[in-house]
C-alpha cells in the first residue's frame, strides 16, 4: 500500500503522495451517469489534465493561433473562427487519410473495445471507452458531414461543434496514449491511435496543445533532442558516463560523436542521456558497443530517436524524424542502429522511410561483427538494439555471465508500440534469458500484443496528470505486482525510454518493491569484458548479485 | 431513449405498410416501387460509399501486429497475425472476416479486491458470427425465389437447414439462429450499463428491422403458409422488371419486403457499411513488411526542416570549443 500522506505539508494532485491505492481503486463499471453521453462535460482540475502548450513553443514550430490560455477558466480564448478552422480541418484529414474516413463510419459499437483500454479500466469513465472516446469525434463528423446525421441528428449520434466539445475532446484525447491495445480486439481494426492524432491535429489549429508535448517538440526542432541538450552538453553528459563506467567496469570506453565516416550512425531516445534509470541503459550501450568494436557514432543533431511529433501533427514528426536520415547521409554511414524506446521504434518502422526516404544513399544493415544480413530493414536501413544484440548473442559473439544478474528477479513488459507496431517479442525476451537467470511473465492478457500501456505514452508522461497517469497505470502495475508476489519479481526490464521514465512511478504506487530497468543495462551487467576489473558494483553502483530472495512459498 | 425512438419508428414502419397495404390497397408501391427504389439507393449508395473511401489515400503502413515480426531468421515469425507477404495479409483478412479473428480474442477485465483478472468471454463473438453466417445462410437459400431452375447447392442447402425435421413446413435451423443471434445482440446491448449508455438509435434500429425481417418471414412459413409459387412469380417478375400486376395474397410477404427495403435503403447510410469497409481497414489490410519495403505517401509534400547547417550555424563556437568536428570552420 502506498505511504500515509505527509504530515507537514499536504500533497498536491502533481504528486504521487496526494493520492492512495484504496481511493483510486474504487471503480464501478457498471455505474454511468444520469445525463446522456452527449451532454454530459468532464471537470478539469489539477491532476487531471496537462498545462497547456507556451505559445512560444508552439510558434517556434509555426503552430497557428498560440495564445495564452488556461483549462481552468470557461474561456478558452479560441480564434474567431475556430468553427470553420475545425470542420475545415476534418474534412482536409478525410481526403488524406482512408484510414480516418472508414473509422468514422463503420464503428457498430459492439462494445469489444471498451474494457480494453488501460485509462477505462482504471478509471471507469464511460468516455474512455476507446468507442465513446471516438464518438466525441464522430458526432462532429456525423453532423457535417453525413447526410444521416444532418437529418436525424442525435439519434444517429451527431451534435453540433460548440466550445465545450472542444474542451471534451482536450480532456480526452490527452487521456489516450496511442497504444492501440483496443484495435487489437476491434473487429475492424479501428484504432483509436488514428483518432487520437487526427482529434490532437485539430486542436493544435486553434493552439490547444499541451506544454509537454510541444516544448519538446520546440527543443528537438533547435538542438535535436526534446531535452534541448545542446552539442556540447551532450559531450560533457556522454563522457560522465563513461567516465562511470570505468569506475564500474575498469574499461575505458570511447564516446564517439558526430564521427564521419563511421559504419553505424546509433540513435536513441534523449531519455537515455539524462533521465534515471535510461542512463544505465546508455551506459550498457556504450559496454556493448565497445566490446565488440563496434564502428559506430553518436549524433548531436540528430540526437533525439524518440518523436514528440508522432503526439503532435504528421507534418511535425517529418520535420523532427528528417533529421535522423540527413544525419546519416552527412556522415556517410552505412546503416542506422535504434537504442530501446517504443514510439521512436513506432516512427522508424512505419513512417520514416514514407515520410523521409527512400535512404538509397545507405547500405542494407549487415552486422559486422557476425555477418548477418538484415533483411527485413533493408528499405529502411534502420535495425533495433535487440535484434542486433539477439543476433549477437545466437553467434556466440558475447562472453556473458548471467550469474551477475542474480539478484534481479525480472519480468518483461512490452512496450505498445514494438508490440503492436512492429511486433518485436521474441527478440527481447531472448536477450533477456541470456542475460538472467530469474525471469518470469506477467499473466498472458498482459503481455505481448495484448500489452499495457504504462499510462504515460503520446508524450502524457508528465506529473501534473498525476491522477490520469496513476489510474492508466493500474492494468500494468497490478500484473508486475501479481509476479511479484508470487514469484518475487524484483525488477521490470522495458525497452522504452518513456517507460523507464514512467513506470517507475507506476510501480512505486502500485507495486513499490519493483524497480525499472532498460534491457541494455541487464546485458552489459552480464557482459564479460576484455581487461575489465573484478566487477562488484552494477552501473547503479549497487553490488552485484544482492538481493532477489524468492518469495516464501 | 434511443431503444425506444428505433422501436417506435420500426412500430410506425409495419403500421404503414399494413394500413398501406391492406386498408389503401399499395400493393403496387410496397410491392413494387419501393423495393426498386430501395434496391437502387443500396447499390448506388455502397458503390459511392466505397469509391469515397478509395478516393483518400493509405499515406501511411499502419497495420496493428498481433504476432511476431519476421526479422531473424531463427525467431519465428507469426506469418498470419503479424503478416509480411500479400498470402499472409488474405489469410489474415480472410480469418478476420469468414471468423471474426479480433472479437476472438475478447475479454472481460474485471476488478475485485484490488486484484484485476481478464477472463475470456466468447459470447459476443459467438452471437456475432451465429448472426452473420445464418444471414448468409438466409440469404442463399432465398435464391430458390430468384432462379428457375434453383441451383442444386441452394435446394441442398436448405435441405440441411431443415436437418431437425422439426414441424411441417419443417423449421429451418438457421432461422432459429438468426433470430435467436439478433436477440442476444439486442439484450446485450440492453443489459450491460455501459454498454447502454453507449448505444444509439442507430443501433437499436437495424436489429429491430432484422428481427422484424426474421419474424415476418417465419410469419410466412409457419403461420400464415404463404402461397410459395405467387411468391415466386412475384419476384422473377420484379428481378424481370415487369412484376405481375396480381401480386402476393399475403400481406406478411409485403411486410417482409417492406422491412428488407427499408434495411437496403438504411444500409449506405448506416454503420451496416461496415461490411464494406472491414476489406479497406489499412490496420488490417497491409502487410506489416514497412521496413522491408517502401510504403509510399501520395500527398508527401515536403515540409520545413531544421538543417545541419543551421544547427552548426547557431552553435558552431560552442562545437569547436568543446572539440567536436566541424563541417565549417567560421
Amino acid at each position: 500500500m502506498s505511504g500515509a500522506p505527509k504530515k507537514d505539508h499536504a500533497p498536491k494532485p502533481d504528486q504521487i503522495e496526494y493520492y492512495q491505492q484504496e481511493q483510486l481503486l474504487q471503480i464501478d463499471y457498471a455505474r454511468t451517469p444520469e445525463k446522456a453521453w452527449m451532454d454530459e462535460t468532464p471537470e478539469l482540475r489539477p491532476g487531471n489534465f496537462i498545462w497547456p502548450a507556451k505559445p512560444k513553443n508552439l510558434e517556434y514550430i509555426g503552430f497557428p493561433n498560440a495564445h495564452e490560455w488556461s483549462p481552468l477558466e470557461p474561456d478558452w480564448k479560441l480564434p474567431a473562427s475556430w468553427k470553420e478552422i475545425i470542420i475545415q480541418g476534418i474534412r482536409e484529414r478525410l481526403d488524406k487519410y482512408r484510414s480516418f474516413k472508414v473509422f468514422m463510419d463503420i464503428c457498430v459499437r459492439c462494445g469489444a473495445c471498451a474494457d480494453k483500454c488501460h485509462f477505462y479500466i482504471g478509471g471507469g469513465d464511460p468516455k474512455n471507452m476507446p468507442v465513446l472516446r471516438a464518438e466525441l469525434l464522430r458526432s462532429i463528423y456525423r453532423n457535417d458531414f453525413t447526410a444521416a446525421g444532418k437529418i436525424l441528428g442525435r439519434w444517429v449520434g451527431a451534435r453540433p461543434l460548440t466550445p465545450d466539445v472542444i474542451k471534451e475532446w482536450f480532456y480526452y484525447f490527452y487521456q489516450c496514449t496511442e497504444c492501440r491495445r483496443c484495435s487489437v480486439f476491434c473487429p475492424y481494426g479501428i484504432d483509436t491511435a488514428e483518432i487520437t492524432m487526427m482529434a490532437r491535429e485539430l486542436l493544435l489549429l486553434l493552439g490547444i496543445g499541451v506544454n509537454w508535448i510541444q516544448e519538446p517538440v520546440a527543443n528537438c526542432y533547435r538542438t535535436g533532442n526534446h531535452l534541448g541538450i545542446q552539442p556540447h552538453g551532450l559531450k560533457d553528459t556522454l563522457e560522465f558516463l563513461a567516465e562511470d563506467l570505468e569506475e564500474v567496469t575498469g574499461v575505458k570506453v570511447e564516446v564517439p560523436l558526430n564521427k564521419k565516416g563511421a559504419e553505424v550512425l546509433f540513435v536513441t531516445p534523449s531519455g537515455d542521456f539524462l533521465a534515471d534509470p535510461g542512463i544505465y541503459t546508455c551506459m550498457g550501450y556504450m559496454a556493448l558497443f565497445h566490446e565488440i568494436g563496434l564502428d559506430y557514432t553518436f549524433s548531436t543533431y540528430a540526437s533525439e530517436g524518440g518523436n514528440f511529433g508522432l503526439f503532435s501533427s504528421a507534418d511535425t514528426m517529418k520535420r523532427l524524424n528528417a533529421k535522423i536520415y540527413a544525419e546519416a547521409k552527412r556522415l556517410g554511414v552505412k546503416w542506422i542502429l535504434g537504442g530501446e524506446c517504443g514510439h521512436m521504434w513506432r516512427v522508424l518502422h512505419q513512417y520514416m522511410d514514407t515520410m523521409n526516404g527512400p535512404a538509397d544513399f545507405l547500405e542494407v544493415p549487415v552486422s559486422p561483427i557476425t555477418g548477418t544480413r538484415f533483411e527485413h530493414a533493408r528499405s529502411t536501413k534502420a535495425v533495433h538494439i535487440m535484434e542486433f544484440t539477439a543476433d549477437l548473442i545466437r553467434n556466440g559473439k558475447l562472453t556473458l555471465d548471467p550469474s551477475r544478474n542474480d539478484g534481479r528477479r525480472v519480468t518483461f513488459h512490452d512496450s505498445c508500440n514494438p508490440a503492436r507496431a512492429l511486433g518485436m517479442f521474441e527478440e527481447p525476451r531472448y536477450v533477456l534469458k541470456s542475460v538472467v537467470r530469474n525471469f518470469f511473465e506477467m499473466p498472458p492478457n498482459t503481455i505481448r500484443e495484448q500489452t499495457f500501456c504504462c499510462g504515460g505514452g503520446a508524450g502524457l508522461g508528465t506529473e501534473e496528470n498525476m491522477e490520469i497517469r496513476l489510474r492508466g497505470g493500474l492494468p500494468r502495475g497490478n500484473a508486475v505486482r501479481f509476479v511479484h508476489d508470487k514469484h518475487g519479481v524484483n525488477q521490470l526490464a522495458a525497452m522504452c525510454a518513456i517507460d523507464r521514465a514512467t513506470l517507475s512511478t507506476v510501480t512505486e504506487f502500485w507495486a513499490p518493491e519493483v524497480k525499472v530497468t532498460g534491457i541494455s543495462e541487464l546485458v552489459a551487467n552480464a557482459l564479460v569484458m576484455k581487461g575489465e576489473k573484478e566487477r562488484e558494483l552494477n552501473f547503479r553502483k549497487e553490488p552485484m548479485r544482492a538481493g532477489g530472495e524468492a518469495p516464501h512459498a | 431513449m434511443h431503444v425506444l425512438v428505433s422501436l417506435l419508428a420500426v412500430a410506425a414502419l409495419f403500421l404503414a405498410v399494413l394500413v398501406g397495404v391492406d386498408v389503401l390497397g399499395w400493393r403496387w408501391l410496397f410491392g413494387v416501387a419501393i423495393p426498386y427504389a430501395a434496391a437502387a439507393v443500396f447499390l448506388v449508395g455502397v458503390v459511392l460509399r466505397v469509391l469515397s473511401w478509395a478516393r483518400s489515400p493509405v499515406p501511411f503502413a499502419i497495420p496493428t501486429t498481433c504476432g511476431q515480426q519476421k526479422s531473424l531468421s531463427w525467431i519465428r515469425q507469426s506469418k498470419v497475425e503479424n503478416p509480411s507477404t500479400t498470402l499472409g495479409v488474405v489469410a489474415r483478412m480472410a480469418l478476420e472476416v469468414l471468423c471474426f479473428r479480433s472479437l476472438f480474442r475478447n475479454t472481460r477485465a474485471e476488478l475485485s479486491d484490488g486484484r484485476l483478472t481478464y477472463s475470456s468471454t466468447k459470447w459476443l463473438w459467438a452471437a456475432g458470427l451465429a448472426f452473420h453466417w445464418s444471414l448468409l445462410v438466409v440469404l442463399l437459400r432465398h435464391l430458390r425465389f430468384f432462379t428457375e431452375p434453383v441451383p442444386r447447392f441452394v435446394l441442398a442447402l436448405t435441405t440441411l437447414d431443415g436437418f431437425f425435421q422439426v414441424g411441417l413446413p419443417e423449421v429451418l435451423a438457421t432461422t432459429v439462429i438468426f433470430l435467436a443471434a439478433a436477440g442476444f445482440l439486442l439484450l446485450r446491448r440492453l443489459a450491460s450499463p455501459s454498454l447502454r449508455y453507449l448505444s444509439l438509435a442507430s443501433d437499436y434500429f437495424p436489429l429491430f428491422v432484422f428481427l422484424a425481417i426474421g419474424l415476418s418471414g417465419a410469419w410466412m412459413r409457419h403461420v400464415s403458409k404463404v402461397d410459395v409459387p405467387s411468391v415466386k412469380a412475384m419476384v422473377m417478375g420484379l428481378l424481370h422488371l415487369s412484376p405481375p400486376a396480381a401480386g402476393v395474397a399475403d400481406t406478411a410477404f409485403y411486410v417482409h419486403l417492406f422491412f428488407v427495403s427499408v434495411l437496403f435503403a438504411y444500409f449506405p447510410f448506416s454503420k451496416l457499411v461496415h461490411m464494406a469497409g472491414v476489406f479497406m481497414s489499412p490496420t488490417r489490410n497491409l502487410a506489416a513488411n514497412s521496413r522491408e519495403v517502401r510504403h509510399v505517401n501520395p500527398w508527401n509534400a515536403p515540409v520545413p526542416v531544421h538543417t545541419y547547417q543551421e544547427y552548426e550555424d547557431e552553435f558552431r563556437e560552442r562545437m569547436r570549443d568543446a572539440g567536436l568536428p566541424l563541417e565549417k570552420e567560421a
